[in-house]
């Protein structure tokens, strides 16, 4: 299943490709819609992997913290934390702005879970890191720059 | 195949603090080996499901851009010490791991 995915992901990009499979019967809709949002994540700019995570124009919110170095010495290991005081938080989502597929990763809380979660990417150059999160159907997100003298990605 | 990960559940007050360490290459599919110059396969964790007592906590959807063996740290306010925590992951290879504790 997933040699053809790639195969169908590599014609065009993500979600209408897969629309078009799943008309012609080339994939179960259940397959297609494993849960991980290949179109989110294999966006290459900030804007698809915002569409691909189904956010549009997100409200710039003070009450998300990101802590993060200023400075990160080595691209490959940048630790990353975000705190959400936004009540009913649902997700939070980390893209790392310049890096080749922004979207690196996107949590999804429930069952008292709170606005937290802290976790170390990978940054290719010196960018802005942003949180997006989803709270009561809107969205809000901040940003913070880490400077990156040691990229992370390639190599 | 997969390493065993690490985990720990401690409770600072009424919250569970979970720390997650996961064992995995994370590979992006754009590093190349040094020896060949071939492009490493990627070869990344995708999906993480967290569950305390039963219930789902966290699902997380990982790309790529998550460093070497990827470390997560999340807090749930509810759960009592003794609860049992459960943590899983799927690769895009369709590798498979899951560790459990119970929180301290």
């Amino acid at each position: 299943m997933n040699a053809l995915r790639r195969n169908v992901l590599k014609g065009a990009a993500g979600a209408s490709t897969v629309a078009i499979a799943v008309a012609a019967g080339l994939l179960k809709p259940t397959q297609a819609m494993a849960a991980w949002n290949a179109a989110a994540f294999d966006a290459k700019n900030v804007g698809g992997a915002m569409k691909g995570l189904g956010v549009s124009a997100p409200v710039d919110s003070k009450d998300i913290a990101i802590k993060a170095p200023d400075i990160a010495e080595n691209g490959a290991v940048v630790p990353v934390e975000v705190t959400s005081n936004i009540a009913g938080t649902t997700s939070i989502a980390i893209l790392a702005e310049k890096n080749g597929t922004p979207l690196v990763a996107d949590f999804t809380l429930s069952g008292g879970a709170m606005g937290f979660v802290s976790t170390r990417i990978k940054m290719g150059q010196t960018s802005l890191v942003r949180a997006v999160v989803k709270a009561g159907g809107k969205s809000y997100t901040a940003a913070k720059e880490v400077k990156v003298t040691i990229g992370g990605c390639g190599g | 195949m997969a390493e065993p990960m690490r985990i720990r559940a401690t409770m600072t007050g009424d919250v569970a603090d979970v720390k997650v360490l996961m064992n995995h290459p994370m590979e992006t599919g754009q590093r190349k080996d040094a020896k060949t110059g071939q492009l490493v396969p990627a070869h990344f964790i995708q999906e993480v499901t967290a569950t305390i007592g039963g219930a789902t906590v966290l699902s997380a959807n990982l790309g790529s851009g998550v460093s070497k063996n990827p470390y997560l740290g999340f807090k749930v306010k509810g759960p009592k010490a003794g609860d049992k925590v459960v943590v899983n992951w799927t690769d895009n290879k369709g590798d498979k791991n899951t560790a459990e504790t119970t929180i301290a």
